[in-house]
């Protein structure tokens, strides 16, 4: 075991599959010369040279289009997108070309592109850097979409993504870059599959993901302390959703707070809440809680802004709610 | 070559002058409270490249629009934007001139016609072909000046913004700052063709290049620019060559270009450079100098002052504006 953050860790992931695989590139805006908007590939130029370390212009509809007909051509890119606020840019070339094309060529043409960017708020960015748009693209067929919320999967899951022959959409929480953790020597790869039980618990489920996951599993503590044993379940894999592991929380405990820091209206956090009203209706003792963001664009100020995202005391409360407290 | 100083125009001069000093006083005032942690996410400095906001705005009407980028507390201040409300909305103060929601990169102010810093880039090019469009339809004698980097040029906006602004022949004046970098990317690293004014006539907008480090030339260039959109002519192109004498924003290394470089280009320091000419003519005493100092720092004291002193918007309040307010 040793610690690392979570950005050496994505880094270190891409480090390992460039040297194992002379197909993989990583495209992208100040990905090469700048070392990352975020520091996440400082070093790989140097290591890897500029043909495959590939600094782009701004042009997110470009680059990207880009890494989607390379893929077809027979590379595996890794295209970089800096945050997802910049990939709406691109959303025609993820949405029309990337996400349709196997489909709508009848099995011809696959997209083995993996697709990373940051996302959320908590910087004080302000409202054209802060959203969280993961539903967004979990609810288009044809994506994976993955939000490694633990420094164990931002270093396991490229390699799962890379093998996968459709497109992988990956969201790095920007909150979580810093976060320090051990990891073993040889990390295991991680199933892009499943969702995970971060922490076993009996009375109610939180259901969350990305960079609410340190936030459900301090109100778990926080519930603890009130006699309330919370189990937490890091979703993982946004698109497919893993019902199987869900449902059978939920069969356990009998209640679920969803917690998702995207909006609420239209929301991944709306649409696990709909599987568990469609699939774990006679097991729900309680009303299903959400806690999202505040329907505002993210505001700058910080009271402001922490006023709008998930609170750790909104977590607790909705759970307490839930089991008529 | 006569004398620099020859054709100085005192007043413009002056102006000029003082205008950039204020905002390069506050934006190093800016930078300080960065690290003292009463301005916080992204902080783009505009140090180096005073002379291009404060020449072309010397040149607009009050109710000429402008539109601008993230790296805009130059610009809002050169339009007539208070030092106060720029100050505070830094601070996330509700008396900021967009009240504390949008931060150093998200400037507004509908009394001056300053329609917002853009962080996504290229964004407000078409922002600024449809406030042309809007002013030609209404056969309202004014102009929209839309300031962005050389990084946006290669954003399909940029290319769509160009090709509507000629077809319709609008009302619009693209003055693209070019620093060179794009955060890390430089302009030969990032385009094929690096003569920014020749993509610009690929689209028939008649296009200059100017100094942008000298004021007194950019205004001079933006006044033949204003002159050709005001006729109705439409739209122009005006490249300003400039340069950021800071990293692209507070959390930046600097990995990507040499201290030499920034050097070269701290020696044409708009600032000197056109109080050099000003006392060179005769038009500036070391008096008038310490003056204008003086006056420059008393106002970003009090702009300071008046931050630290106003309150934040209560945090009840956020939910308004997300829709207008249907008003009794
Ligand atoms: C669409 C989009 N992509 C990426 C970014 C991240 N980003 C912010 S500023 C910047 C560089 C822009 O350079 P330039 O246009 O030359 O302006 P400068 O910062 O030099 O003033 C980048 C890549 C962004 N804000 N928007």
């Amino acid at each position: 075991m040793r610690e690392v953050t979570y950005r050496e860790a994505v880094r270190e992931a891409m480090r390992e599959a460039m040297r194992a695989d002379e197909r993989v590139l990583l495209l992208g805006e100040d990905v090469g010369r700048y070392g990352g908007a975020f520091g996440v590939s400082k070093g790989l130029l140097e290591e890897f040279g500029e043909e495959r370390v590939r600094d782009t212009p701004l042009s997110e509809s470009g680059f990207v289009g880009a890494g989607i007909g390379a893929a077809l051509g027979g590379l595996r890119p890794i295209v970089e997108v800096m945050t997802v606020n910049f990939s709406l840019l691109a959303l025609d070339q993820i949405v029309n070309t990337a996400a349709l094309l196997r489909h709508m060529s009848g099995d011809q043409f696959g997209v083995p592109l993996v697709l990373r960017m940051t996302t959320g708020a908590g910087r004080q960015l302000a409202a054209q850097h802060s959203h969280s748009l993961e539903g967004w693209y979990a609810h288009v067929p044809g994506l994976r979409v993955l939000a490694p919320a633990t420094i164990e999967d931002a270093r396991g899951m490229l390699a799962p993504a890379l093998a996968d022959p459709d497109p992988v959409v990956l969201f790095e929480h920007a909150g979580l870059y810093n976060l320090k953790g051990p990891l073993p020597e040889a990390p295991a790869p991680v199933d892009i599959a499943r969702a995970a039980v971060r922490r076993p618990g009996r009375d109610v489920t939180l259901v969350t993901y990305g960079g609410s996951l340190g936030k459900a599993l301090e109100a778990a503590a926080a519930l603890a302390e009130l006699g309330v044993d919370a189990e937490v379940i890091d979703l993982r894999v946004l698109r497919p959703l893993d019902d199987a592991t869900l449902l059978a929380s939920v069969a356990r405990t009998h209640r679920a707070v969803i917690v998702d820091e995207g909006w609420r209206t239209g929301s991944l956090a709306g649409e696990v809440a709909a599987r568990l009203g469609e699939q774990a209706f006679y097991d729900l003792d309680a009303p299903i809680e959400r806690v999202c963001s505040a329907e505002v664009p993210i505001p700058y100020a910080r009271h402001l802004e922490l006023a709008a995202l998930p609170r750790v005391e909104g977590i607790v409360a909705a759970a307490l709610r839930t089991l008529g407290r | 070559m006569s004398d620099p100083g020859r054709d100085v125009d005192r007043e413009a001069g002056l102006a000029l002058l003082h205008m950039m000093l204020r905002i390069r006083r506050m934006e190093e005032k800016s930078a300080e409270l960065y690290s003292a942690e009463k301005i916080r996410g992204f902080l783009h400095l505009y140090i180096g490249e005073e002379a291009c906001a404060a020449g072309v705005m010397r040149e607009l009407r009050p109710d000429d629009a402008v539109v601008a980028t993230y790296r805009e507390h130059g610009h809002a201040l050169a339009k007539g934007m208070s030092m106060r409300a720029i100050m505070a909305e830094m601070f996330g103060k509700v008396t900021g001139c967009s009240r504390g929601r949008g931060g150093s990169m998200h400037l507004f102010d509908a009394a001056t016609r300053f329609c917002g810093g853009n962080a996504i880039v290229g964004g407000h090019l078409p922002l600024a072909v449809g406030l042309g469009l809007a002013d030609a339809m209404l056969r309202r004698p004014r102009v929209t000046v839309c300031f962005f980097g050389e990084g946006a040029v290669a954003e399909g906006e940029f290319h769509e913004a160009m090709n509507l602004a000629a077809l319709w022949r609008l009302p619009v004046l693209f003055c693209c700052e070019n620093n060179l970098y794009a955060m890390g990317t430089a302009l030969a690293r990032s385009e094929s063709e690096v003569d920014l004014v020749r993509k610009a006539e690929a689209y028939r907008v008649p296009a200059a290049a100017v100094d942008g480090m000298d004021a007194l030339a950019v205004g001079a260039a933006a006044r033949r620019a204003l002159e050709h959109v005001r006729a109705g002519e439409g739209p122009y192109f005006l490249e300003l060559r400039t340069f950021r004498f800071r990293p692209h924003s507070m959390f930046d290394p600097e990995l990507y270009r040499n201290r030499a470089e920034v050097d070269r280009w701290r020696e044409r320091d708009p600032i000197a450079l056109l109080e050099g000419r000003l006392r060179a003519a005769g038009h500036l005493t070391d008096e008038a100098r310490a003056r204008l100092e003086r006056d420059v720092e008393a106002e970003v004291a009090d702009a300071v002052a008046f931050a630290e002193a106003s309150p934040l918007e209560p945090e009840g309040e956020l939910d308004r504006f997300v829709h207008a307010e249907v008003r009794a």
